[in-house]
């Protein structure tokens, strides 16, 4: 098995994760459909092969996942349909049973949790997204959105001013009292973001949220998934088939194929140093120039003052522009405006070139 | 991604080449049986009584047992039955009280309501769930029965019908509920149902009689078993198709057991759910009608006399008020069914949140006031009503002296050309010929699980010494099916394409297929007396709903880019009908059959009111004789003859849906 396990802050364009906290740590996670697949498994040793498990009439899902997610991250898991990965999203939050292996969520196991002490985590702890939206017909946006709070015994009046002010955060003010089948699939997955946003959580599972919208309202969805996220800081595994979407969206991505890992890394990473020819397969069309960022590329500020200036978490394709009236020279600053580096013209030139 | 395992069907399925290969000389052996065996091997033609295991006296003599000698410890057996009867009694007098008088609960009086209360009631439970139009229908079926001089059998009726269906709901729901969460106890549900609902109403009956004793609960009772079963399939259907979705997110947020089934998966699924409720409000009405035999009085009485007296007029009134009753029930169900939800949050006062509920005390309490002082709002005045009982009687006599000879021909016709030979015919079968016949088509069809079922109910029906009564049933149910079908298969084809068409002719079958079965003895009955001929024409009237239905609604669900396809070919509409729309429509058409055929036998039994000499006169007989075994024993064989074609066209109709590529090899059919 070709596995490439980026350490959580690498290169230059780590920066943005520096040394998180791991909040969700995933070590030897298998998932094996079956009869007694447990039992089988660990029979069979520490790495059994797809061959000898379905000899043993056993469907991998998920095989020897390990993961850590760290505070404040949005920790992408793409891949294929078939490659597992919603299979692993439910067994983060154990709405699969795993067959095998170790979820630690800040540092306590998920799988040694009773019933009641599951519920309480979901209650108040994970909040999750679906592909479908999973919104209760009977119900209004309202209703919906405080569902989660009915559930908890929280009073009236407090759930319906929590979701009136998630229904305001999502956009959808006005709309409070329409049913579900009277909303547009962008609007619907807005509810269901709204929903899961409601019992204010710390881990937040998004399940392929956008995949089954128009590429315009994804698009946009995005943009909004991306606001929310710059305001609330939680820690997010999202689920996707999409690699534009991953590379937009992640602070690291987690390549899935068959059930297993193949490559966990920085969008950067990933396009400029695919671990496995699978992994090529999707970065090959990428054009670098967008998922690089201009940090990877600059020098040490040395001699002269750029008039120009550019954010360390722009990336080249970014910063081409300011290039075009033949400057040679733009300084890089961060957050606080402190330049912290100086990106040459050669630099960006030929990274352009390479497309 | 989920439980991809391999499952293979039960048992092999011969290959179409080898099942050629099996039936050339499984018939040859049958043809000689059947020509030739009669002197060698006279026992497998007629099954010799001394082989008949005395079952009916067993089931006779557990009953005697149950209400004589068995004890629960602190009470009796029969202490619990009838203690459950009076529990049930209890609302049901207030019930009967409240709807026609003069009942007395627990010392008390209870006043009725009055015929203009109830029809104002109705109306406005019309306009709460369905608008005005609702509202115009339902009180209109109610004036209609009061014009008509039916209130009072009317009213029983209703009272039974109100009692029956809270509690088929409930129960239904309940052993829904335990079907879907417990795996083992739905498998174990599956084949109960099945009997519940193939064993005749006549053959319960008496059990129940015994049991429960004679009057209107116990008649409640045998609407519970009669009307129960389709909820409890329809509950656990409803919450396995709930989208998985909606169960992670109840587990998401964290919903405790309970909140997951009240909170999320029972509102999810309310829409099929209240199918169910639907199912169980017209399945009651028309056994409330059957239950009349064992004192549950109403409108099923009053047809009933009539029909033993020969009253065609009195028969036909009472007839039309069932109907009437029958679609004010259903157009209210359904309308509660596809009811749009109003947004929950109404502010103001109580009477601002309830107005219908406001709106209907109010009627009740004027219209008690109103009653007191002028009694025509109280009880509809007999000089007002109107009786079309003469008119109708006059109409028989007028169409006996004048069309009688016509009528009669037809009638001879079809007794002595097809009905008399095609019934010698199957009464001449070796019933060992028949098992093995069965047995190897449902081997073919299903594998030797299916085999196995159904060349053993077959023998099951043999040792019971009912052959000759079974093949009778086989006979009428056989033929009115082929006619139901024969009929119902061109209009389905006719109507199928035509919006408009489809439209007028659904609202024909829907209100038919309201209809109790009760009512489609009469006509029947008035223009051929007794007789199979007459008991085939009702049947065929009754089975005919389904077998257009699914005809439509086969050719209608064909995917649309085929027929594209087949227009881009240049296919004429006439080949895309023949080599398009009914190929891929058969699974569909079969499993029209199928209900035809369920429908024909539940009719059949009913017809032995008419003098047939089937199974179903065997259940009558018990009936009348107060003998439980005898009806459960003829009963348990009507369940065997549906059971047997229900399941090989099951697995038949599966069988080309795999072969069309519209089902997946692996899920077996859901029998």
């Amino acid at each position: 098995m070709d596995r490439v396990d980026a350490p959580v802050a690498t290169g230059p364009g780590g920066d943005r994760m520096s040394a998180p906290e791991p909040k969700l740590v995933c070590r030897g996670v298998w998932k094996v459909f079956g009869h007694r697949g447990d039992e089988t498994l660990r029979a069979m040793g520490p790495d059994p092969s797809g061959d000898t498990l379905s000899a043993a009439g056993l469907v991998p899902a998920v095989r020897n996942v390990d993961i850590e997610v760290g505070e404040g991250e949005i920790f992408v898991i793409m891949g294929l349909s078939g490659s597992g990965k919603s299979t692993l999203v439910r067994c983060l939050s154990r709405l699969i049973e795993p067959t095998a292996g170790e979820i630690l969520f800040q540092g306590r196991n998920l799988l040694a949790a009773s019933d009641s002490e599951m519920i309480e985590l979901r209650r108040h702890a994970m909040g999750m997204v679906f592909q479908h939206f999973a919104l209760l017909p009977h119900m209004t946006v309202a209703d919906n959105v405080a569902f989660p709070l009915e559930v908890q015994g929280v009073s009236r009046a407090e759930r319906s001013e929590r979701a009136a002010r998630m229904i305001e955060l999502v956009g959808l003010a006005g709309r409070e009292t329409a049913f579900p089948r009277e909303l547009s699939g962008g609007q619907q997955q807005r509810v269901g973001i709204a929903r899961s946003l409601a019992a204010d959580p710390e881990l937040w599972f998004l399940d392929e949220p956008f995949s089954a919208l128009d590429p315009l309202i994804r698009r946009e969805m995005q943009d909004e998934f991306m606001r929310l996220q710059s305001v609330l800081k939680k820690t997010i595994v999202f689920i996707t088939h999409d690699f534009d979407e991953a590379i937009r969206l992640a602070d690291r991505i987690a390549i899935m194929k068959s059930g297993a890992i193949e490559q966990v890394g920085s969008p950067e990473d990933i396009v400029l140093n695919p671990a496995t020819s699978y992994v090529r397969e999707f970065t090959g069309a990428v054009s670098r120039s967008k998922v690089v960022k201009v940090t990877r590329l600059m020098g040490p500020a040395n001699g002269g003052s750029p008039v120009k200036t550019v954010q360390e978490n722009a990336s080249i394709a970014d910063a081409a522009p300011l290039f075009n009236d033949g400057t040679d020279c733009v300084a890089v600053t961060d957050a606080q405006g402190r330049v912290t580096g100086h990106l040459a013209r050669p630099a960006v030139i030929d990274m352009m070139l390479q497309g | 991604m989920t439980g991809t395992v391999a499952s293979r069907p039960v048992g092999p399925v011969p290959a179409i080449a080898t099942s050629l290969r099996l039936w050339i000389p499984a018939g040859l052996v049958f043809v000689v049986l059947w020509l030739w065996g009669r002197d060698v091997l006279p026992w497998a033609f007629d099954y010799p009584r001394s082989w008949v295991p005395p079952v009916r006296d067993w089931i006779s003599d557990a009953m005697k047992w149950l209400m004589n000698d068995a004890s629960l410890g602190l009470f009796t057996f029969r202490e619990m039955t009838r203690a459950i009867a009076a529990v049930i009694d209890v609302p049901y007098q207030i019930a009967l009280g409240l709807l026609s008088g003069g009942a007395t609960v627990l010392g008390v009086l209870v006043s009725p309501i009055g015929w203009v209360g109830v029809t104002a009631v109705m109306g406005l439970l019309g306009h709460f769930a369905g608008g005005w139009r609702l509202a115009a229908l339902t009180s209109a079926c109610f004036g209609f029965i009061a014009i008509f001089g039916q209130w009072t059998s009317a009213m029983v009726t209703l009272a039974s019908v109100l009692i029956a269906v809270p509690l088929g709901i409930l129960f239904g729901l309940f052993l829904g509920l335990a079907g879907y969460r417990w795996r083992g106890v739905g498998r174990a549900l599956i084949p109960i149902l099945d009997l519940m609902q193939t064993i005749p109403v006549f053959a319960y009956l008496v059990p129940i009689l015994i049991l429960f004793g004679f009057g209107p609960t116990s008649a409640v009772i045998a609407t519970l078993i009669y009307a129960m079963p389709p909820m409890t399939r329809i509950t656990m259907l409803a919450l396995r198709r709930v989208p998985s979705d909606l169960q992670d997110l109840g587990h998401m947020v964290g919903c405790t057991p309970r909140q997951m089934t009240w909170r999320v998966m029972i509102p999810s699924a309310k829409e099929s759910l209240m199918v169910g409720v639907n199912q169980v409000i017209m399945l009651s009405l028309n056994m409330v009608i059957i239950a009349s035999m064992i004192g549950a009085g109403g409108l099923g009485f009053d047809v009933l006399s009539a029909l033993r007296r020969l009253d065609f007029g009195a028969g036909v009134e009472a007839g039309f008020a069932i109907v009437a009753l029958a679609i004010a029930l259903d157009r209210l169900s359904q309308a509660f069914a596809d009811r749009a939800q109003v947004p929950l949050h109404v502010h103001g006062g109580f009477i601002a949140r309830h107005p219908y509920l406001f709106g209907g005390l109010l009627t009740l309490i004027l219209s008690a006031l109103i009653g007191l002082a002028y009694p025509a709002v109280q009880s509809y005045p007999e000089a007002w009503q109107i009786s079309t009982g003469t008119f109708w009687s006059d109409l028989v006599r007028y169409i006996n002296i004048n069309y009688f000879d016509a009528l009669e021909s037809v009638k001879n016709f079809m007794l002595l050309n097809l009905l008399i030979p095609f019934k010698r015919l199957l009464i001449g079968l070796p019933w060992v010929g028949v098992a093995g016949l069965l047995a190897l088509s449902g081997w073919c069809l299903g594998g030797v699980r299916l085999g196995l079922l159904t060349g053993g109910l077959t023998v099951l029906i043999a040792s019971t010494g009912l052959w000759e009564e079974a093949m009778i049933t086989v006979y009428l149910c056989g033929l009115s099916v082929v006619i139901a079908m024969l009929i119902g298969l061109p209009i389905g084809i006719a109507v199928a394409m035509q919006d408009s068409l489809w439209r007028g002719v659904r609202l024909v079958i829907d209100t038919m297929q309201t209809l109790p079965s009760f009512v489609y003895l009469m006509p029947a009955v008035m223009l051929f007396r007794v007789g199979d001929f007459t008991a085939m024409i009702a049947v065929v009237a009754y089975a005919l709903a389904p077998a257009i239905r699914y005809t439509v609604l086969g050719l209608r669900s064909v995917d649309p880019s085929l027929i594209e396809a087949g227009r881009a070919m240049g296919c004429t509409p006439f080949q895309i009908l023949t080599r398009i729309r009914l190929k891929l429509a058969l699974p569909e058409i079969m499993l029209g059959l199928n209900q035809t055929i369920m429908f024909a036998l539940s009719m059949l039994v009913i017809t032995a009111l008419v003098g047939t000499r089937d199974l179903g006169q065997e259940v009558y007989i018990a009936l009348t004789k107060a003998d439980p075994g005898r009806g459960l024993v003829a009963g348990l064989c009507v369940a065997a003859i549906a059971i047997i074609a229900d399941r090989l066209i099951q697995a038949g109709a599966h069988r080309s849906r795999v072969r069309l590529g519209l089902a997946d090899e692996r899920a077996n059919g859901d029998s």
